[in-house]
């Protein structure tokens, strides 16, 4: 399915708060079909960079395409619309409704009326929810509540998943499984992945980019990156000298 | 069971007026037209959790749409429907402004309330004989006091004025008929999606459903029942005055709400006729400080039922019904 075809694309990246560039001048490049992991110390300008992709905020200067739309002037409806699914770092469930009606909502959306209700099926059986379809959200595991979530984003079809930390509050084992999901969710989709759990992202098998200090540090597979001397001296080699 | 209910209803609304004197079934109709009203802020507090403080205005609004198009027409059916869409014109420039300026839901109950007392203000400066509209004369603070009653008008035949008890009939047959529809549409996907707003409307947007558009074509619905409430009240007692725009009436609606219990939408219904017979009785009992003696009475539902009056009793008896039945003989 990979293709050299640019699904998601920015320019020039800036955002700034205040005094602080927290994303400072990124080009990305992320091809149709690519599983791309995007690591980097804390305070490297993740999350923001994160947030600039998923419209939650406007960058300072430069641009995010998608396909051939510039997504920094699209509404937050309409960045699902147009076939991106997010899932943000903490679960953002329904607690009030149940499981089904979680995924529902999503579904409803991007097909309606009766095809919804199959999809609300298969989603939940891709993520090991059948057995708690009628269980309220407030009354899961955390564990299972990013599932719900990831369900939710499934729902909808999206060409694009960006997934802030997915493993995050999750088990070994249920971090295995989530990488399993990931891997057979990328046999249709494009994804972005930031993640602060190195062994999952080894899990993956992916192509990581570093970010640091607001900028791309290095792009490449999990052993190049491991072998980058700069690298190593801002993330990986700290890590290193603890262990 | 709900069919059972629903029948009974009808049935008890049906056998009413030959139990009732004739002044209980004229009090009756008016508290029914409050219900409507009452079910107007449950649709978009209880369900679209925005609270207005405006139901009172589209309620006037609709009072005097009514009293404008029946005056100037002579046709009290033509005027309901004026009723109902002068209102939700209203609704749908205060939605639109409010909804896609982004206001936030606190500024939004302020918003309305103030609307609702600039409304009362500039009614009450209409005293002139120059402010009418076709023959209708807005009339100040005495109002317009020579609104029709409500009339069956079929084409081809003289106009039938209804007289208390087919009135009756008739505004118990809108009250179900809107709480018949109000029920499907929190039920439709489009309340479902409702709902989720009401519990996470950024999570929603993220979803791709357009949050403002939604918000806006409920609060233009609700308008439009209050709307419709303000035409049926200015028919049932031929006049209509700015004193429908004052605080303590828009803080009432709110009143209905909380003590029937939000969000379910038969308890608004109760509620309102509740709060009404409690006011109607306190004031015939003569007991002295009529307000204070309800103020009392309202506090302390607020404060012993939460939620209000329908779901604690609701939830009661479904305890009662649900208590496992004591064990017939346990084996030694």
């Amino acid at each position: 399915m990979r293709s050299t075809e640019a699904i998601l694309q920015t320019r020039r990246l800036v955002k700034v708060f205040g005094g602080l560039r927290a994303v400072d001048g990124v080009d990305f490049t992320l091809r149709r079909g690519e599983l791309r992991c995007l690591i980097g110390p804390n305070g490297a300008g993740k999350s923001t960079f994160f947030r600039l992709l998923a419209g939650m905020l406007r960058p300072t200067s430069g641009s995010v395409r998608f396909k051939d739309m510039d997504l920094t002037r699209l509404h937050p409806h309409q960045i699902a619309k147009v076939g991106i699914g997010i899932k943000s770092q903490l679960p953002r469930v329904y607690d009030q409704m149940t499981v089904a009606e979680n995924v529902w909502l999503s579904a409803n959306f991007r097909h309606g009326g009766e095809a919804a209700s199959a999809v609300v099926d298969r989603v939940l059986q891709e993520t090991r929810l059948s057995d708690r379809r009628d269980t309220r959200a407030a009354h899961l595991a955390h564990g299972d509540r990013q599932w719900v979530e990831i369900g939710m984003v499934l729902a909808a079809d999206p060409e694009l998943i960006l997934l802030d930390e997915p493993t995050a509050g999750m088990t070994r084992a249920e971090a295995r499984r989530t990488a399993d999901l990931v891997r057979e969710i990328n046999r249709r989709a494009s994804l972005i992945v930031v993640e602060h759990d190195m062994d999952f992202v080894r899990e993956l098998g992916a192509a990581v980019t570093v970010l640091h200090r607001g900028a791309v540090l290095a792009e490449g597979s999990i052993d190049e990156i491991r072998g980058n001397e700069a690298v190593r001296d801002v993330y990986l080699g700290k890590r290193h000298a603890r262990r | 069971m709900p069919y059972l209910s629903r029948a009974g209803v009808v049935l008890t609304l049906a056998a009413l007026p030959f139990v009732l004197s004739l002044f209980q079934v004229v009090q009756l109709t008016v508290f029914m037209i409050f219900s409507l009203l009452a079910l107007s802020l449950d649709l978009i507090w209880g369900f679209g959790g925005i609270l207005s403080f405006g139901q009172a205005a589209f309620f006037g609004v609709g009072g005097y749409a009514y009293g404008v198009v029946g005056i100037n027409t002579g046709l009290s059916m033509l005027a309901l429907a004026g009723a109902a869409i002068a209102a939700a014109v209203l609704a749908a420039l205060l939605g639109y402004f409010t909804f896609y300026g982004r206001v936030s839901d606190m500024y939004f109950a302020v918003i309305t309330l103030t609307v609702t007392l600039i409304l009362h203000q500039v009614m009450g400066t209409t005293a002139d004989p120059r402010y009418a509209i076709g023959a209708a004369r807005l009339g100040g603070y005495n109002g317009m006091t020579n609104v029709p009653s409500l009339a069956l008008e079929l084409p081809g035949r003289p106009a039938l004025v209804l007289e208390p008890v087919p009135l009756f009939y008739v505004v118990a047959a809108f009250l179900l008929c809107i709480l018949a529809l109000c029920h499907g549409l929190v039920r439709s996907p489009f309340g479902r999606v409702l709902a989720a707003i009401r519990e996470d409307e950024g999570r929603t947007e993220m979803l791709g459903y357009d949050v403002r558009w939604r918000k806006l074509v409920t609060f233009v619905l609700s308008g439009a029942i209050a709307g419709l409430a303000g035409g049926l009240f200015a028919g049932w007692g031929n006049f209509i005055n700015p004193q429908v725009f004052s605080l303590s009436q828009s803080a009432l609606v709110v009143i209905w709400v909380m003590v029937g219990g939000r969000g379910t939408l038969h308890g608004a219904i109760v509620g309102a006729l509740v709060v009404q017979h409690l006011t109607s009785y306190l004031g015939a009992a003569s007991v002295s400080y009529t307000s204070v003696a309800l103020g009392l009475i309202l506090v302390a539902i607020v404060l012993l039922f939460p939620r209000g009056l329908v779901p604690a009793v609701l939830g009661a008896l479904m305890r009662v019904l649900a208590r496992p039945r004591p064990a017939v003989s346990e084996s030694p």
